[in-house]
Formats: C-alpha cells, structure tokens, sequence
C-alpha cells in the first residue's frame, strides 16, 4: 500500500482541549407525528481516532442515533458535544454545516447520485464546505486528492475514471462512499451498516481499507451494525440498548 | 456550480419523462400563444373587412342584419330600396360617391351581386387596399360578370367562361337565368374578404335578366332574348343597398339622420366600422371561450408536470439523504426542487414559444390564401409577455408543491437513506 495517500492529522487545529471527539449527556430525542418515537441517552462518549462499533437489532434507535449524532435533527433537551461544540445549541443551518466540516457519512446502500461520476460524488462534500475543499487542497488538486482515495480504497483505475456512478457494483460503490467521507478529512466518520450488502470477504477488505484511510486521517469511525461478528475489526463494541432506552408510543 | 450541474444530470437521467413534460408545456403554450394570435388576427380581418365606406344604407332594418346581407352576404334584404330613393341620396350634397347594391341570385351558392365599376374602385378593405385583378378587368358588355377568388378556385373559371346565373340564393336552385348567360369578364385578387365568394355583374344586367319575370318567377310564353333585352331600358326600380362615400367624415352623423328619417321610404344608414364592433361583441364571447380553454390545457401542463415530479419523488429521497449527508440545507433541497419546475416550465416555454413562430412562419401564406386570415408575426405583446411569464412562475410555484414534499422528507427521513 505505498500509494496511499497521505493525510495530515495536524491540519485542522479545532478544539484540541477535549479529549473525546463525540460526548452525549442526558440527551432526549422525539420523533415528531402520530406514533412518537422517542430515544433516551444519558451518557455516551466516542474518543479521539477510536473505532467504535454501535450493535443493535433493527429499530431499536440507531438511525436515530445517528440522526442526532450528525446533526440532522436536535435533541429536545440535554447537550451533545462534538468536538467541542454543542450541537444541541446549533440552528439548523449551522449544523448542516457542522456536519459536513467534520462528519464523513456512508449509508448503508445507495449511496451515490447515479447520474454523477464517481469523480463528481466524492467531491460532493467539498462544494458544500470551504473547510473541508481547503483541506484537501493541501494534498493537491481535489480530483487527484479523489482519484488517489479511491484507488487507495482498491479500486482500479480504469474504474475510477467512470462517468456514471450508476454502473458500480455494489462493493464499488460502498468504497466510493467512503472515498466521499474522507475526503477533506473530516474528524469523524459515521457509517450505518456500509457493509450489509457486501460478502464476508468483501466487508473485512472493506473494512480494512476504511480503516487505514481514517488513521492516516486521524478521524473517529463510528459504526452501526447487528452483526455481532464485526467487533473483531473495532477498538470497542458498545450494544446500543446498553447506552440508550428507546420508547414507542404516545407522548409523555 | 456542480448543484446546477448536478441538477441538471439529475434531470437528464430522466430525460424521457423530463423532455416529455416539456413538450406538454410547450404544446400547452403554443395552444395559448396560438388562440391568441388567430384572436388577433380573426379580429383585425374582420374589421379590415370594409374600409373607407362612411355609411351603408338600406331598407330599414338593425343595422346587424343590414351589415350581414349588404358586407358578409349574409343572409337576406327584409325590403328594397327604390331607386328614387337612391338618386335622391346621391344628389345630397355631403355625399362624394355612392355605389349601388343589389342582391337576390346566385351562382352554385356563391351570391351575385348586382353593382356598378365604381365598386372596384371604392371598395377598401385591410387599410384601404383596392381590389385588383389577377385576370382580366371589370364588365365592359351588359352579359360580363367578374368573379371573386374563391369563385373562381372553386368551380375552375378562367376569363372568357359561359356561366349562368340561378334565381334565389341557395346552393342548389331549379330556377336559372339559362336563356341569358354571363362571360366571365375578369378575376378579382384574394382579398380575405367576402368579395371573393361573390360574382359581381353591373346592375343593368341584374335587370336584364329578370326583365321577364313577375314575383320571382318567369312569365310563361314570354321570352326576351338577350338581343332584345340590349336595346330596352335596363334602369333598375329598385336595389338592395348602398355604400356611400362622404366628402367629410364631420358630415357622417347628420348625413345618417337625414337618411334614418327620410320621409318618401323607411330607411336604415349605418356605419360599417361601428357595426362591425357590435357584431364581434357578439361573437367575442367565443373567443373568450377558446381563450379560457387554451388556459385550462396550460394549467393541465403543469399539473402533468407536478404529477411527473412528485413520482420521481421516492427515487429522488435516496438524492435528497446523500445531499443533506454532505452539507445541503433543507432549503438546497428545497430549492433544486423548485428550480427543476421553474427550469421544465421554461423551458416549456421557450420551445412553445418557438415552435409558434415557427408553425406561424410556415403556415401563414397557406392561412392567408386558403381562410383570408392574415396572422401577425410579431414579436409578443406586453399582455403576452405578462403571459408567459405567468406560466414560468406558475410553473414555479407548482414545482414548489413537490419541493415541500421532498423537504419535508428529507427531514423525516433523517439520516435514513429509503429505497
């Protein structure tokens, strides 16, 4: 792996001070409409550069987890720390910016613009975040910066010079999602399941590859999944339910 | 900006779906662009139907009626008017030139009109255009009769044909004037007006042919050969109408008065331009009609065009999720979506715009030659620019229908990518 690129750690320079990257204390969320969904956290907290993975069935809370970990939503009450800020106190627009400065997503499936070229989707972050365009300039032209984190993440180059994500396999498309929360190194990586419809050998390489990136990188990964059998790749397996109370129902 | 470009591949990966909502639109605005061009155009050779004549008179009737049967030929004469009456007109000293009408028979359907060669030179139409001749010139002999150019496309004559005049007015008469035919003197220009669906001959001859006949119909065992009828005295007792020409317009009103209550006849005179708004007041509710339908299809358009959007909706919230992962605000979300209508609309359009002008530019000599419709190429008005711009915000407005659907989605599904 002598062409991986390089990605500097020491250039981003926020809130070094706190030595977790994510920290929720006391942190309620509800779902809005008819049949409230609502989660309970009263403590978690996701180290700097740790690999964490979050076990849970289905249902029982992770997207909302994830929700509120990346920002989408705000919690009705309690604080959520990330890197030194409280989310919770963000307006919408500034945690949509929030997010893209230092959150790097991948969804379980489907996680490109079919339409775009596997160029365009990896650089999708860096139209939305000056921060993150800038950090990746320091590593050259963004398309090269793109080009060389895919084929880091194995994928051939005559595969990368796709135009249209759309005629990817699968396995091709997870490792472009994840050229795509790299890129710009962003602190935290937050994955929801990005190996579920990949074969056992496919998801270690997978796996594997993700994980090299985020060290070079510095950045905490943050990994829901209800396979018990991937806590072999991970610092620390935390169970879901052990952290939060999921309530359904009517409202309190 | 790659959002826009992005956008826009977005689109082009339905392009069957996208390009045929554009056509609906475009179709949709050529319809209305259309109606309103033929609206225009139907108006303006209307009014251009006579010009120049100050007043029409005829036995007294509405002036409806009179400006349908003396103008468009519609319809018939309730009375004559006697020829004193006539020369008692032309002697009054505010008129300039009168030109007499007389109506009653007709040629496989096509009226004949009984008049003098001063009506070649008086009657305007579109402007004040003059008639003119494509073949031939006016009667000359007492048997010539000079044939508009729908009469003449129509039943194949040239200049020098044997025709024969029916008595009445209807398309198929039993009655005819075989004994005395007409030579086709001359072909008058298509002029879009009702002057092409006439055969004209002069008045003398109007008389000549009916010189043996008593309350419409021949006298049995009294024939008169034409060459007799030549040395007879052919002075008409009476005409249907006449158009006068007035030496000043100031004079129009009392001129009319002085006809209205003439004393020795009931007279009608009527100003053939205000007659002719009074009759499209009556058939304008039609083009009102056809105006709030071509809307109607427009306003389908766009409902087609939000039907289209809103189905590629679920396809579009896996698009919606990947956007706001990477840092789009509900309000980018909401905004591609509105655009998307804004730009289908658009461009609906523009190519429905063009594609009018085009149509227009094709079809014109064909709708001026074949309907005497003369349509205005010119650019688009103030109200039809006003128009088109309506549609491209509607079309805004109604993709924004799909666009809060889509944001209200996106923050629903939160992190959650729905296939």
């Amino acid at each position: 792996m002598d062409d991986l690129p390089t990605l500097e750690v020491g250039q981003r320079g926020e809130s070094v001070g706190s030595p977790d990257a994510v920290s929720f204390s006391d942190v309620q969320y509800t779902w809005p409409g008819s049949s409230p969904f609502t989660l309970s956290i009263e403590s978690f907290a996701l180290a700097r550069g740790e690999k964490l993975l979050l076990l849970g069935p289905s249902g029982s809370g992770k997207s909302t987890f994830l929700s509120l970990l990346a920002g989408i939503v705000a919690p009705n009450k309690g604080k959520i720390d990330v890197l030194g800020t409280n989310m919770a106190e963000l307006g919408g627009a500034a945690r949509d910016r929030f997010r893209v400065e230092h959150f790097g997503i991948i969804f379980q499936m489907f996680n490109l613009l079919p339409y775009g070229s596997l160029i365009d989707n990896v650089l999708l972050p860096l139209r939305f975040s000056r921060t993150r365009r800038d950090r990746a300039l320091v590593q050259g032209p963004v398309e090269d910066v793109s080009k060389r984190l895919l084929m880091a993440l194995g994928l051939d180059e005559s595969v990368v010079g796709s135009a249209r994500a759309a005629s990817l396999s699968v396995g091709q498309q997870q490792r472009v999602a994840a050229a795509r929360a790299l890129i710009g190194s962003p602190q935290i990586i937050v994955a929801d399941e990005p190996t579920s419809a990949l074969d056992r050998n496919t998801e270690g390489a997978f796996l594997k590859l993700l994980f090299a990136q985020s060290m070079a990188a510095g950045a905490s990964v943050i990994m829901v999944s209800h396979d018990e059998s991937l806590g072999q790749f991970f610092d620390r397996v935390v169970r879901l339910d052990e952290i939060a109370v999921a309530k359904r129902g009517a409202r309190q | 900006m790659m959002i826009v470009r992005l956008a826009l591949q977005s689109l082009a990966n339905r392009r069957v779906t996208a390009v045929l909502t554009v056509l609906a639109i475009a179709v949709s605005v050529m319809l209305l662009l259309g109606v309103e061009k033929v609206r225009t155009g139907a108006k303006q050779s209307f009014a251009d139907t006579i010009s120049g004549t100050d007043l029409i008179v005829g036995a007294r009737s509405g002036s409806l009626n009179l400006l349908l049967y003396s103008v468009f030929r519609i319809g018939n004469a309730t009375n004559n008017v006697t020829w004193k009456s006539y020369q008692d007109i032309a002697k009054m000293p505010e008129v300039k030139w009168i030109v007499p009408l007389s109506l009653g028979d007709s040629h496989h359907g096509f009226r004949v009109l009984g008049t003098n060669t001063d009506y070649f030179t008086h009657y305007k139409f579109r402007h004040g255009q003059s008639m003119k001749f494509v073949a031939g010139g006016p009667f000359k002999d007492l048997f010539d009769a000079v044939i508009g150019s729908d009469v003449a496309e129509a039943l194949h004559y040239k200049v020098g044909d044997k025709i024969i005049i029916a008595h009445g007015t209807g398309a198929i008469s039993f009655i005819k004037h075989a004994d005395k035919p007409f030579r086709v003197s001359g072909i008058l220009a298509k002029t879009g007006t009702p002057i092409d669906r006439t055969v004209h001959v002069s008045l003398q001859a109007i008389e000549a042919i009916h010189i043996d006949w008593k309350n419409g119909a021949p006298v049995p065992g009294q024939s008169i050969s034409p060459e007799q009828v030549r040395k007879m005295d052919l002075t008409p007792t009476a005409i249907t109408a006449a158009m006068v020409g007035l030496k000043s317009k100031l004079a129009t009103f009392r001129v009319q008065r002085a006809i209205n209550n003439y004393e020795e006849e009931p007279l009608s005179a009527i100003m053939p331009g205000v007659a002719l708004q009074e009759l499209w007041g009556m058939i304008g509710t039609a083009e009102t009609a056809l105006s709030a339908v071509s809307a109607m299809v427009v306003v389908t358009a766009l409902l087609g065009m939000v039907t289209m959007i809103l189905t590629t909706l679920n396809e579009r919230r896996r698009e919606m999720a990947i956007l706001r992962s990477v840092g789009a605000t509900p309000a980018t979300v909401l905004g591609l979506l509105a655009a998307e209508g804004g730009l289908l609309t658009l461009a609906g359009v523009v190519v429905g715009a063009l594609g009018l002008y085009a149509g227009l530019y094709l079809a014109r000599p064909y709708i001026d030659h074949t309907y005497g419709l003369s349509l205005p190429i010119d650019p688009p008005r103030p109200d039809e620019w006003l128009k088109l711009g309506s549609i491209v915000v509607a079309g805004f407005v109604a993709g924004l229908l799909p666009a809060i659907r889509a944001y209200r989605l996106s923050l629903a599904d939160g992190m959650m990518v729905r296939t």
